[in-house]
């Protein structure tokens, strides 16, 4: 039995290892963004060796998740689906009764040996979600699906916004919205629903964290608090700014060596990036993730059913938000929200749950549609 | 309907309006993408030479000062845990060419132990090149004198003053107090970076550890400049950090040393309650250990001392050991009986030195062979008669009999604000289901009325339960901390409300109970009559004498011999005082003492005199001086308003100058 299991195993491995099913070009696409990543943390953490190759470990660890998952056929994710989501939005409500604080919200699950944030579970399950109960109804969506959406979006989303962690809640539902929008929700309902969004706005307003609030105030006027929460935002821009056409060239960006960055490794590496490398740096990364993104669209497209397409297609888009979330809080276009800039950030989850849900896009190239 | 709806599904025509979607949603990710290029464009290319002249100019950065830590005070404003100024040796990574021969060069100049080695390369590894690590803290006066000489040997190494820790009465108030430790890679991880930036050390044991929220304080920061290397230049600007807050102890420091010389060496544990508010008076472990070890790293061989020690200093008896209360238990029992209506005071037990469980062969017995005759619940109490105990609890049964005591406290944390305190364990059903595959059986219910077989419980447990009954009833958390104080600003009174109501509803029944204690005390033939002879106060209280071991044959066992005695007892003794209005209750804990009443008892009176005297009231006489009965003179009645919490800073720096003065005792005024 067990021996028959472990044969089993190790002939899956073979396989995975043998003939990956995976695209090329994606994953040249990802593996050089990776590349990136870790050579501007090299520059950002001061030479920190251990801080790098605990990076590059997470990368490998997210390169062999790929592999794995790109070996499940999405019908077999399709039908895991409403229990992975069930199961990640139970554990939120564990978090919520059992979570561990840590700076002031309550996001992690501490497992004895690792401790993770179940709200990154989400960004995956629930697209997989939308896409799952789309996959049979007629599309485009009635209103009554549409509705349905929306309570399988919000409550997560609550919950994450709740913590409070206002980065990973918008990125978890735009997720969910993006699918809903690929289904081919007719566009005069999308511009109600967001002109009904944009109405709530004044009214959530009073529902954000007095801290929240204080980042959308300083956003506006940065200069009002130059040393508490406008501080990241001025040396950010300056270390953007004084970086020019061509940058200050790789391991001389003062900005960050001399401590004037604040989060030059995290949430702000790109301030780094652009720093360092000028905005032609910037213009060329810019490609690259408009390259991933591209591709996963055109996976997307070659996808064989609904729930493919839709699952494929979203996370291909959210990708986006990752990017313009990120670089517009470097460049103090939007408020600083904990959004990292994907591959390049340093931190284990967000890596992690990206690649995961790259090995799911590999998995649905694997099985696209057979042209004649 | 679900079926008709897949059956009209055009899944070609979804397929086309999903290309529609995506290229749509592509084109819109472009543009969002050209918005964030055009915005980097602009902040790079329009406004580059602004940005570059001020990342030039950026030579201002704010940089954190650690808040000095709070001051822990005893009632009376004896300071009992002081932040001192000292010297540490700091490295600046980058600036070191060769970090072995470095390390193996300053050896020569600065001794270093492999401790401070380890720490110093695990904080290296965790560091920025550039950021300074600490490679020694607390240098003595030489080897700053010697570092000086040969500094220019050293560049990137540098003396840093710093704030440090010192605890003046060392070992006195290591339970209560505990001390702080270095921060180190875990706590990294626990605490809020950004409150933490600048701060060397925290909390790790006692109210170091359980305050730490409020003593840390908030940091401030300064506006340096510094040069194209990062090195500080000068000092712009400065916003002082807010101090932690001060905390004031209701313990005295005479009453706590009072109470550890009492015990003389010997391991134990007592705990002192005021009664109306839960405040502790004193908190002794013994044996204790010196605190101003731990601050600055414990050297190797100090800890091994400490962790191999038979006596385990370490360990805080009063929260941590729970051993069987043995006959302390009665009282409560006793009480237990009244409320929940199986006893009447005047309901009396034959007591013939052997109570046997009807239908049972199995018997249990009294301490007296013979037994104490025909006895009602007070005089019960006063000879610590076990049969009555026996078949109180029989008749209680076990279930009533849990829930009894575990309303005084038994089997749960006591709530006082120290970490880490034991539950002990109170006899139950449920208890015992979860260690054992048997049934709960009658005779368990027999010997946990005498506070034997499952019990275990703590000094402080017992002391919260005596002070419970003291204050009739009425429960409070102990605590330990009486007042917080902001630097500069009035100490502000810590409430701490009554955790429920009072827990007896008949008042006679206290009276029946308190009779009891007081005839232990007071009355001939009374577990603990002579101990408090010539006390100024009417004492009440009650012995216990737990057996180590159980019972191997049916002998009586004749040996009593005191030593032989002490390594097979536990002694305990609870009392309190003034009985009229209770405002302190005491229990201590001997953990190798022959007799309850004539080892602990003892120690709860030289307790209970140490607080008179710190109250300001009348020396006491020796114990076998003739002294007018204590029941016929009148309650002495201080004119100190000790109990009220702190009212003023000047009451709080009156206090001690005022009750010296009274009591001719210096030993708490200055350390």
């Amino acid at each position: 039995m067990i021996d028959a299991l472990q044969e089993r195993l190790v002939r899956f491995l073979q396989r995975v290892v043998k003939r990956p099913r995976i695209d090329i070009p994606l994953a040249l696409g990802l593996i050089t963004l990776a590349t990136v990543g870790l050579v501007t943390l090299y520059s950002a953490s001061g030479g920190n060796m251990p801080m790098i190759a605990g990076q590059a470990a997470r990368f490998a660890m997210g390169g062999v998740l790929v592999l794995l998952i790109s070996r499940i056929p999405p019908s077999v994710l399709r039908t895991w689906t409403p229990w992975l989501y069930a199961g990640s939005v139970f554990l939120l409500l564990v978090v919520a009764a059992i979570g561990e604080v840590r700076s002031g919200s309550k996001r992690w699950l501490d497992l004895g040996v690792l401790s993770f944030q179940p709200s990154e579970l989400l960004k995956l399950t629930m697209p997989m979600m939308v896409a799952w109960y789309l996959h049979p109804r007629q599309l485009p969506p009635s209103w009554k699906d549409i509705i349905a959406v929306g309570i399988l979006i919000g409550i997560p989303a609550g919950l994450i916004a709740e913590q409070p962690d206002l980065g990973t809640a918008l990125l978890v539902s735009a997720a969910g919205a993006f699918a809903l929008f690929l289904s081919g929700m007719r566009w005069w309902k999308i511009g109600s629903l967001l002109g009904a969004v944009g109405a709530m706005i004044p009214v959530a307003w009073h529902f954000l964290h007095e801290y929240q609030r204080n980042r959308v105030r300083t956003l506006l006027d940065p200069e009002s608090d130059p040393l508490g929460n406008g501080w990241h935002i001025i040396q950010s821009q300056i270390a953007v700014g004084s970086g020019g056409l061509f940058g200050k060239g790789w391991q001389h960006g003062t900005q960050s060596r001399l401590d004037f960055l604040p989060e030059h490794t995290t949430d702000f590496i790109f301030a780094v990036f652009a720093e360092e490398f000028g905005l032609v740096g910037v213009i060329c990364l810019m490609l690259l993730y408009a390259f991933i993104i591209g591709r996963c669209l055109w996976i997307a497209m070659e996808a064989r059913d609904t729930y493919s397409r839709l699952l494929a297609g979203a996370i291909g888009m959210s990708f986006f938000v990752y990017v313009f979330v990120n670089g517009g809080m470097v460049a103090g276009m939007l408020p600083v929200v904990g959004v990292p800039m994907p591959l390049i950030s340093y931190g284990g989850t967000s890596a992690v749950s990206l690649l995961t849900g790259f090995g799911v896009l590999m998995s649905i190239y694997a099985n696209r549609k057979i042209h004649k | 309907m679900a079926l008709r709806r897949r059956s009209i599904k055009d899944t070609r025509g979804e397929a086309t309006l999903f290309r529609v979607r995506a290229m749509v949603g592509f084109a819109l990710i472009l543009m969002g993408l050209g918005v964030l290029v055009a915005r980097y464009q602009y902040l790079q290319v329009q406004r580059h030479d602004e940005f570059a002249l001020r990342s030039e100019n950026n030579r201002v950065k704010p940089r954190a000062i650690p808040p000095a830590r709070g001051l822990i005070f005893d009632r009376n404003g004896v300071l009992l845990a002081d932040n001192v100024p000292a010297f540490r040796l700091e490295v600046v990574p980058e600036q070191i060419k060769d970090m072995p021969a470095m390390l193996a060069a300053i050896r020569e100049v600065v001794p270093l132990d492999d401790g401070d080695i380890d720490a110093f390369k695990k904080q290296l590894k965790q560091n920025r090149r550039f950021d300074s690590v600490p490679l020694k803290l607390h240098l003595t006066e030489d080897e700053i004198d010697r570092f000086a000489i040969s500094r220019w040997r050293f560049p990137g190494v540098d003396v840093v003053p710093y704030l440090t820790r010192r605890y003046p009465y060392g070992p006195l108030f290591a339970h209560v107090v505990g001390y702080v430790g270095r921060i180190d890679a875990d706590d990294m991880t626990r605490l809020d970076a950004d409150r933490y930036k600048g701060t060397s050390h925290v909390g790790r044991s006692g109210l170091e550890r359980s305050y730490e929220d409020m003593l840390h304080g908030e940091p401030g920061y300064e506006l340096v400049e510094v040069n194209a290397d990062g090195r500080v230049q000068r000092v712009l600007e400065t916003h002082a950090p807010t101090p932690g807050k001060n905390l004031y102890l209701s313990i005295d420091v005479r009453v706590q040393k009072a109470a550890t010389e009492a015990f003389q060496g010997r391991p134990g544990s007592a705990v002192a309650i005021d009664p109306r508010n839960g405040q502790v008076m004193a908190m002794v472990s013994v044996p204790s250990y010196d605190p101003n070890l731990f601050v600055n790293g414990i050297s190797k061989a100090d800890y091994t001392g400490y962790m191999t020690a038979e006596d385990k200093p370490l360990l805080n008896r009063a929260l941590k050991s729970a051993y069987p209360p043995g006959s302390t238990v009665k009282p409560f029992l006793a009480l237990g009986g009244l409320e929940l209506g199986i006893r009447r005071p005047e309901d009396t037990v034959l007591s013939t030195g052997e109570f046997c469980i009807p239908g049972q062969q199995r018997c249990y017995r009294d301490d007296t062979r013979g037994g104490n005759g025909t006895v009602n619940m007070v005089r019960a109490i006063q000879l610590s008669t076990n049969t009555y105990f026996y078949k109180l609890a029989l008749d209680m049964g076990i279930d009533r009999l849990a829930s009894w005591m575990g309303s005084l406290g038994f089997g749960k944390k006591t709530g006082i604000d120290l970490l880490g305190e034991s539950e002990g364990i109170l006899p139950s059903r449920e208890w015992k289901a979860t260690r054992s595959k048997y049934p709960w059986f009658q005779g368990e219910t027999v010997i946990a009325g005498i506070g034997q077989g499952y019990w275990n419980v703590t000094a402080l447990q017992l002391a919260h339960a005596t002070a419970t009954f003291a204050g009739h009833g009425t429960p409070y958390a102990p605590r330990l901390v009486m007042a917080t104080q902001q630097v500069k600003e009035r100490p502000v009174a810590l409430p701490n409300p009554a955790t429920g109501p009072s827990l007896i509803h008949k008042p006679h029944d206290w009276d029946v109970v308190n009779q009891g204690m007081l005839a232990v005390v007071n009355e001939v033939g009374g577990t603990a009559k002579g101990q408090f002879t010539g006390f100024p106060y009417l004492v009440a209280g009650k012995s216990g004498t737990a057996e180590r071991f159980s019972r191997r044959s049916n002998d009586y066992d004749t040996n009593k011999n005191t030593s032989y005695l002490a390594t097979r007892h536990r002694a305990w003794f609870i009392a309190y005082t003034p009985v009229e209005s209770p405002r302190i209750a005491v229990v201590a804990m001997l953990e190798a003492g022959a007799w309850g009443a004539q080892d602990a008892g003892p120690i709860v009176r030289k307790i209970m005199e140490a607080w008179i005297a710190s109250t300001g009231g009348p020396v006491p006489a020796k114990n076998n001086e003739a002294a007018p009965s204590p029941a016929s003179s009148a309650p002495y009645i201080p004119d100190v308003p000790e109990d009220t919490p702190v009212a003023t800073p000047a009451d709080m720096s009156a206090m001690p100058a005022e009750s010296t003065s009274t009591t001719g005792n210096d030993d708490g005024g200055n350390p």
